[in-house]
């Protein structure tokens, strides 16, 4: 019979590999429903990394996808980190997008070094309030933030729906509920001529080696790890948890709001209530398969990106349903926490202790 | 007075239980997960999986019972791999629901795309109708209000009974609760806490696929993109206001729906005054409120969230 039996010591190697590992396998099990569909498996994958980095143009739309998942993954990952379960960077983003559409498209007119800040300031401060919510819930009420952020998500979508048909419609689109546009004062440049990855990419970068020195060299940091490894034993050691806590429900929301920011400042230019195809969700994922590392966050997003990307280039090749890169980014979620668990168990493989063979 | 006019109607007491009937499966679902220990995120993809695959099975020519079928099975495979990973492999139960939700969700739209590519209107399929029941149908107000459901609202509401049955009548129901609170107890009863919590992970899944079945084999008659639309989450919220008891879930449910099919109404007497998505964010605010309101004092089961292994007490 298989016995599951802890590691006295965390495995290294495989900690390291397990998100590789993770991402192959969820690879592999993808050939089963690419297959299902009719194509070809290597073709489709042939498809996929030609689609996500095959030219400057594909990788180009690849860092473009990546920017919002290093943002909502590092907002996942520094909360996960303090056990608090925010599931609502979905909601957050939206509420920075709002935030930068409400003051970058012609309500303050100022140059671009002051614009661009301002937008940024603003969707930050959007998602940080819109998640600061959930977290005062479950510190005075007990309220299961997962839960909360859940539907809060929901909430967000209806109210970004209600803004964009009333005050924040834009009169030129002919009835389509859109948002009018940033001006290009607020808006994020790009970084490559012609190119569609802007600055928001920029902005990610600052924010993950932000918040990797912040958790590695300051007391918030330490701060932030004792409460996610143990709340009673910090509290305990004079750690102010619930300060801590309200700080990361500040920072995680603040950084979903910025993918929200770059998204409508940097991309697309206007807001529409389909901004985000799920990127709050997948944010979730990305932390997961980085092992909720700052550093991490930057390949991972990078992986989910390149599924995404390469997945409608798939699409548009063989046919096959682009639904295929969701689940791609599932089976991601799932395999990187079977191999969380073989770095802590091993599977040992012992023989049954023959009846009466003791005493 | 026009809100009067409203809770007179018979036809909003039948939309308050039309729209209850789901939250009902998914509530109880639920309950019997968190009573054996385990919280169950990937209520909302099985839903979403429930009902493309009830739809499914009866587009594909089967009859819609022996479809019912196939959702409790499709319900009880992904409640077996929630299990798997958080039973005995112990891992973080958020994750491994939010990863079920997410595949759940992502495999019913990629078989439902791949099985019809390009389709613009979804293909309809005849669905559960409305029972006519002798001399009961055909009385005022109650006929309409209580008694012109499909099986499926009647099978819900029976199995808030059999489920009270099980789990305060007979010794499963017993061990499941015991194993939710005190998983070393059932360990020394000689029982396997690993089993039961499997087991009961596995029935409360089959039974969150039932409500998502039910949207597209009663409600409607069509399977369409996000049609769950947060109904599962709404769920586990509204698990904690039933504190975990079959019958304050049927309760919660009833007045969930009710509340639902008053704020459709509201907004055709008042809508002129208040933009749509007012209403439709009501359902998720209450949800949330109900949450808020019983959370300092829910009894959560004392092992909810708590992996078990043997010998590690």
């Amino acid at each position: 019979m298989i016995v599951v039996e802890p590691r006295a010591t965390l495995s290294r190697p495989l900690a390291a590999l397990a998100p590789v590992l993770a991402g192959i396998a969820a690879m592999l099990l993808a050939a089963i429903p690419i297959a299902f569909a009719g194509a070809n498996p290597i073709a489709a994958y042939g498809y996929m990394v030609s689609g996500a980095f095959g030219s400057m143009f594909a990788f180009s739309e690849t860092l473009t996808r990546t920017t919002p998942l290093i943002l909502t993954g590092l907002a996942a990952a520094v909360a996960f980190r303090a056990r608090l379960w925010n599931i609502g960077g979905e909601g957050q983003l939206y509420a920075g997008a709002l935030a930068a559409v409400a003051i970058g498209t012609g309500a303050i007119d100022a140059p671009s070094w002051v614009m661009i800040p301002l937008v940024l300031l603003a969707g930050a401060v959007a998602g940080a309030l819109f998640f600061l919510g959930p977290a005062v819930l479950k510190l005075k009420f007990g309220a299961d933030e997962v839960v909360t952020t859940l539907l809060l998500n929901f909430v967000m979508l209806l109210f970004v729906q209600m803004m964009l048909e009333g005050p924040l419609k834009d009169p030129m689109s002919l009835g389509w509920p859109q948002s009018a546009a940033i001006t290009d004062a607020a808006a994020l440049p790009a970084l490559i001529p012609r190119m569609r990855v802007h600055a928001g990419l920029v902005v990610g970068l600052v924010a993950v080696l932000a918040v990797w020195l912040m958790m590695k060299r300051t007391v918030w940091g330490m701060e932030i790890r004792a409460v996610g490894e143990n709340a009673p034993a910090a509290r305990y050691a004079g750690i102010p948890v619930t300060a801590t806590v309200l700080r990361v429900a500040l920072l995680s929301g603040a950084l979903a709001g910025l993918a929200g920011v770059g998204e409508v400042a940097g991309l697309k230019g206007y807001l529409t209530s389909d901004l985000s195809p799920g990127f709050g969700y997948s944010g979730i994922v990305v932390a997961m398969l980085a092992g909720l590392s700052p550093l991490g966050v930057v390949a991972a997003a990078l992986f989910i990106a390149s599924v995404f990307v390469g997945a409608d280039s798939m699409s548009r090749g063989l046919g096959v349903a682009s639904y295929i890169a969701d689940l791609v980014v599932a089976l991601s979620l799932l395999s990187v926490l079977v191999g969380g668990f073989f770095t802590r168990f091993r599977l040992r493989l012992a023989r049954r202790t023959p009846a009466g063979a003791e005493g | 007075m026009d809100i009067l006019d409203i809770l007179l109607s018979a036809n909003f007491w039948a939309a308050s239980i039309r729209i209850a009937t789901p939250l009902i499966f998914g509530v109880l679902g639920a309950l019997i997960c968190e009573r054996s220990g385990v919280l169950n995120l990937g209520i909302e993809g099985i839903f979403t999986a429930g009902a493309m695959a009830g739809w499914m099975a009866v587009w594909l020519g089967l009859d819609l019972w022996p479809a019912l079928l196939v959702v409790l099975v499709v319900g009880a495979l992904f409640g077996l791999l929630h299990a798997v990973l958080t039973v005995p492999f112990g891992l973080s139960q958020h994750v491994s629901g939010i990863g079920i939700t997410l595949l759940a969700t992502s495999l019913s739209y990629f078989i439902y795309r791949t099985a019809l590519p390009n389709v613009s209107t979804p293909p309809r399929i005849e669905p559960f109708r409305p029972l006519d029941i002798p001399v009961l149908s055909d009385l005022p107000f109650l006929g309409t209000a209580l008694f012109s459901h499909t099986a499926l609202t009647y099978l819900a509401i029976a199995l808030v009974g059999v489920v009270a049955w099980i789990l305060y009548r007979t010794p499963l129901g017993l061990a499941i609760r015991a194993v939710g609170d005190n998983p070393d107890s059932v360990d020394a009863q000689g029982l396997s806490v690993h089993a039961l919590r499997t087991g009961a992970v596995m029935a409360g899944s089959a039974l969150m696929a039932m409500g998502g079945a039910f949207l597209t084999m009663s409600a409607f008659d069509a399977f369409f993109f996000g049609m769950v639309n947060g109904r599962g989450w709404i769920c586990i919220a509204l698990t904690v206001f039933a504190s975990w008891r079959p019958g304050k879930a049927l309760l919660g449910a009833l007045l969930f729906g009710a509340f639902d099919a008053f704020q459709v109404r509201l907004q055709t007497q008042v809508g002129a005054f208040l933009p749509s998505q007012v209403f439709l964010m009501l359902p998720y605010l209450l949800a949330i409120a109900a949450l808020v309101v019983v959370a300092r004092k829910a009894d959560y089961p004392r092992a909810l969230l708590v992996p078990w292994f043997k010998g590690s007490r």
